[in-house]
């Protein structure tokens, strides 16, 4: 049958992904909506998003793990979607690494070559083991080994396939931080050397920006935005975007002027400016945003030229020395408390509580927004599936019960 | 005077215990007396017995019979148990409710309505009540028991394992028996074990649709009141000394696996 | 439920259930179908039998044992009026064997799985001591009581010489040796599920009790107990519902007299000796309908979840 072929005939590079239109519903709610994403053949791919946003769900429906419930999947320009789950040359590094308790670590490797029926497994997954450095624990059982040779094994498991597409699921979340950045290094190594297309799935962002050359915000069933992660994080498109990768400032206002080159927004009583090429909407109402660690804290009214917003004077409510940077929190009257990362360049010499400061950015490093910033409520809420569904039935009920 | 609460739970529990083993300890000694016909009072210490277990009458054919019934219905129950416990965890169907009440059921019900039920069915239908019917009825109350086991087992099957198995090119049936059943096992085992006891020491159900078969708890029975013989005693003792050897090897060799694991890692 | 007890190996999961994503394939028939329909068979149906036996007439002119089919509802009235004193005894045999079951099983099922938790060999031994009662045919064990209380065995004797019972009193016999040997009979039934269920008892809770200023007693009071309920709930059925239909410990060979015969006794006789059918039956089925009763309550406030 030509789809047991394809999964026979492997790549030696990857290939690349298509979905088109891709939407998932299940009894209650729609996880995926109308999504379209292609991923080149041979690139390291992030879907980045919170909890709930349905990216381990558009993952699972690329494995074949779940069906879509309209649109179409394609790998290698080959429609899959009808394919189950063991005919596509698609393998995944699942989230609590699903290594079979009953087998050895060699047996676990082995599994899918000895399904695929290929000549010289154990050699095979003996080299797969070779390359995460676990040779020496062909033997034992999975049970025997710590979080982080499990994380590999997985990996191992699933290379040693030569999949046209490599699955991992949020694989790095048990891992302690300086295992986790170990891990970020090998994976992005095997990935180069071996050549296969990765689709990396996280709520991580740096995790994201470090390993990937394409990351996509996933928000609700939908990507917000997709690109390069420094395209990402410096020139958010949505609100969303520029508050779920890092921190952003944001001030919401009615543009007051726009020319070819910058958009002026009143915001607040301040006039605030944006390079027109980094601004989303000219007209109605815009949000403008400046990252946190473009802010520069002045301890006295700074001189500045024109290329530069001031704004003050405000109060240092908050001072959080974390290291290699110091945070802080300002209250500029009518703008609002605005969060500012100053490099710890110097010893001693930061703002204190209470202290009155100056605030200044440079116009080319802000951004301009369409939308506004969501609101911040003082406990996040659940967004874990399972309550989602909760809260959309309890809505339901809800409106059932008043009409 | 803490302390002498501390202890007082310790003792009344170890007070529990020895009372529990009480008639254990007494059916052992008791197969080692030089009794005539009835094994009431002691005679003298003897390992005669346990030498010549078949001598009294119809002790080691109902011995058999119980082995055989155990066996067969076991097997069956097993069977159709396992089944049923994958069903019901795995899988979404209609009249969830009521199959879960149908194998609830039987274990609820007393035994003797079970029994009754089942001799008044056969009474109807002209069916010669033997062997069989004692083996149709132990699969019977059995299933339940298997079901319940299996199903406590299939539960804490993380399905990561069998996804694992078909994102690695396992198709259904390959998945199942090299990822589910392997992993089910330890569970399929205890069911049966369950089952094999519970079978082999029934009396109630047995006693209502055996006919004139003879199982060892039906033997026990019609011999209390004339008289129970020592050889009697020597094969219950001789079970149970083979059951808890079999639980002391499981536990024992369990926890050296762990052990080893531990220590390997 | 209490089955958990005997399972020794490693979980192949970290112990605690796993949610679940249920298909919905032709399968499940497939799987369901073997053991639903057998059960239908030969346990459903039995208990249409034992209805249409409860409401036979004797055929006029029949030997003994000849019914034919009819609706003599009178049968349960009969029955009823002649042995209402035996289905009372039931019940009050099997409550207060449930309670000594609890009283006992409770402190034994602590022991084991709260407090010997610190020693894994000595707990697996004393759960071993546990389910060791099952190993050894329940009659050769009741007869063994039987024995051990008769009047020349040694606890009579030593009772009488201490005059704490009267020179002619006798234990076998009576409503106490009933009761103690259903007691006995069903103890690790009663022990086993509280063991389950305070086995996976998460001990930072009764941790948490003591840090929020209980004290020992209250903690039991108010985190222990009530979170072993589900386990208390299962070792009470299981002990009160075989309990009222024995009829080992109540038989006349056994521990009981004639004076203490039970609904199984009774049942028994008519179904086996007298040969009277109808009426085996009709008590089979007010026994069932009782314990029903009891099972339906008990289901309306927890669900069929958690049953299995």
């Amino acid at each position: 049958m030509a789809s047991e072929a394809s999964a026979k005939q492997f790549a030696e590079a990857g290939a690349d992904l298509s979905l088109v239109s891709v939407t998932k519903r299940f009894p209650g709610f729609t996880a995926i909506d109308d999504l379209t994403l292609e991923i080149p053949a041979g690139s390291f791919f992030a879907l980045l998003g919170p909890s709930g946003c349905g990216k381990t769900t558009t993952l699972r429906l690329v494995a074949g793990l779940e069906e879509p419930t309209e649109g179409q999947i394609l790998i290698g320009g080959k429609d899959v979607t009808a394919t189950k789950a063991y005919q596509r040359p698609v393998n995944t590094v699942f989230q609590s690494y699903a290594l079979f308790p009953h087998m050895s670590i060699l047996e676990n490797v082995m599994f899918g070559l000895k399904r695929r029926k290929i000549a010289d497994a154990e050699q095979l997954a003996r080299d797969a083991l070779a390359l995460v450095e676990l040779a020496h624990v062909a033997t034992r059982k999975p049970s025997q080994l710590s979080g982080g040779q499990q994380q590999r094994v997985a990996l191992a498991r699933a290379v040693v396939n030569r999949p046209a597409l490599l699955l991992l699921d949020e694989p790095l979340g048990a891992l302690d931080l300086k295992l986790r950045r170990q891990m970020q290094l090998e994976l992005k190594d095997i990935q180069s050397e071996v050549g296969l297309t990765f689709l990396h799935v996280t709520h991580d962002q740096e995790e994201a920006m470090t390993m990937a050359d394409t990351v996509a915000v996933m928000n609700q069933g939908r990507i917000e935005q997709m690109g390069a992660p420094e395209d990402l994080y410096e020139s958010p498109q949505t609100a969303f975007v520029a508050t779920f990768l890092g921190q952003s400032n944001l001030f919401g206002g009615d543009v007051t002027g726009s020319t070819a080159s910058v958009v002026t927004v009143k915001a607040s009583g301040y006039e605030l400016r944006v390079p027109a090429d980094r601004a989303v909407a000219h007209r109605g109402v815009v949000t403008v945003g400046i990252r946190p660690e473009k802010v520069t804290l002045h301890q006295a009214k700074p001189s500045t030229g024109a290329d530069e917003t001031v704004v003050g004077p405000g109060r240092v409510v908050d001072a959080s020395f974390s290291g290699v940077s110091t945070q802080y929190l300002v209250d500029v009257p009518r703008l609002g408390e605005i969060t500012v990362f100053a490099q710890n360049t110097s010893l001693g010499e930061h703002a204190k509580h209470g202290d009155e400061v100056y605030l200044s950015w440079k116009v080319a490093h802000a951004f301009g927004l369409a939308d506004a910033p969501p609101q911040e409520e003082r406990f996040q809420a659940d967004t874990n599936t399972a309550s989602v569904a909760v809260q959309e039935r309890e809505k339901l009920e809800a409106e059932l019960e008043e009409s | 005077m803490r302390g002498l609460g501390k202890y007082l739970l310790w003792v009344y529990t170890a007070m529990a215990m020895v009372f529990l083993l009480i008639p254990i300890v007494y059916t052992i000694i008791f197969s080692f007396n030089d009794a005539r016909r009835t094994n009431i009072v002691w005679r003298g210490f003897t390992i005669d017995n346990w030498l010549d277990v078949c001598n009294a009458q119809d002790v080691c054919s109902s011995f058999a019979n119980s082995i055989l019934v155990a066996g067969v219905s076991t097997v069956l129950a097993t069977a159709m148990g396992t089944a049923i416990a994958i069903a019901l965890v795995r899988y979404r169907f209609r009249f969830r409710n009521a199959t879960t009440l149908l194998l609830f059921l039987p274990m609820a019900t007393p035994e003797v309505v079970l029994g009754a039920g089942l001799a008044a069915q056969f009474l109807q239908l002209g069916v010669q009540k033997g062997l069989s019917t004692i083996i149709i009825a132990h699969t019977m109350f059995c299933i339940s028991f298997v079901v319940v086991t299996v199903r406590a087992r299939v539960a804490v099957l993380d399905p990561a394992l069998e996804e694992a198995g078909r994102d690695l090119y396992g198709s259904p049936s390959q998945v199942f028996w090299r990822v589910t059943f392997p992993l089910l096992i330890p569970g399929i085992t205890a069911a049966a074990l369950l089952s094999f006891a519970l079978s082999f020491d029934d009396f109630i159900i047995t006693n209502f649709n055996a006919g004139p078969a003879m199982t060892f708890p039906r033997f026990v029975y019609t011999a209390a009141a004339r008289g129970i013989p020592a050889e009697a005693n020597v094969i219950a003792s001789g079970v149970f000394f083979a059951a808890i050897a079999l639980v002391l090897i499981a536990q024992v060799s369990g926890a050296i696996k762990r052990k080893r694991l531990a220590l390997a890692g | 439920m209490a089955f958990g007890a005997f399972q020794s190996a490693a979980p192949a999961g970290t112990g605690a259930p796993v949610t679940q994503v249920q298909k919905k394939s032709p399968v499940a028939l497939w799987l369901l179908l073997p053991g639903i329909l057998y059960l239908i068979l030969f346990f459903v149906t039995p208990l249409f039998s034992l209805v249409l036996t409860s409401f036979q007439s004797p055929v006029p002119g029949g030997f003994l044992g000849e019914f034919q089919t009819a609706f003599r509802w009178e049968n349960y009235v009969d029955v009823v009026s002649t042995y209402f004193s035996h289905i009372g005894r039931s019940f009050v045999y099997a409550t207060l064997a449930t309670i000594f079951a609890l009283l006992l099983g409770y402190p034994i099922a602590y022991v084991i799985g709260v407090k010997l938790r610190a020693y894994p060999l000595l707990q697996a031994l004393a759960l071993v001591l546990l389910i060791a009662p099952f190993f050894i045919s329940f009659l050769l064990r009741t007869l063994a009581w039987k024995q051990i209380f008769s009047d020349e065995g040694f606890v009579v004797g030593a009772l009488k010489t201490l005059q704490l019972i009267p020179s002619d009193a006798y234990l076998t016999g009576t409503p106490f040796s009933v009761v103690f040997g259903l007691t006995y009979m069903f103890l690790p039934f009663m022990a086993l599920p509280i063991y389950t269920t305070l086995e996976r008892l998460d001990l930072r809770y009764v941790e948490a009790g003591g840090d929020l200023y209980a004290n020992p007693f209250t903690v039991f009071r108010t985190v222990t107990f009530p979170l072993s309920i589900p386990g208390v709930i299962s070792g009470t059925l299981l002990t009160f519902i075989p309990a009222t239909g024995d009829y080992i410990n109540a038989s006349r060979d056994f521990l009981g007299s004639t004076d203490t015969a039970m609904m199984g006794n009774v049942i028994e006789a008519n179904f086996l000796v007298l040969q009277n059918f109808p009426a085996a039956a009709a008590l089979s089925l007010i026994l069932m309908m009782s314990i029903l009763i009891l099972v339906s309550a008990y289901v309306r406030r927890s669900g069929t979840d958690d049953l299995l």
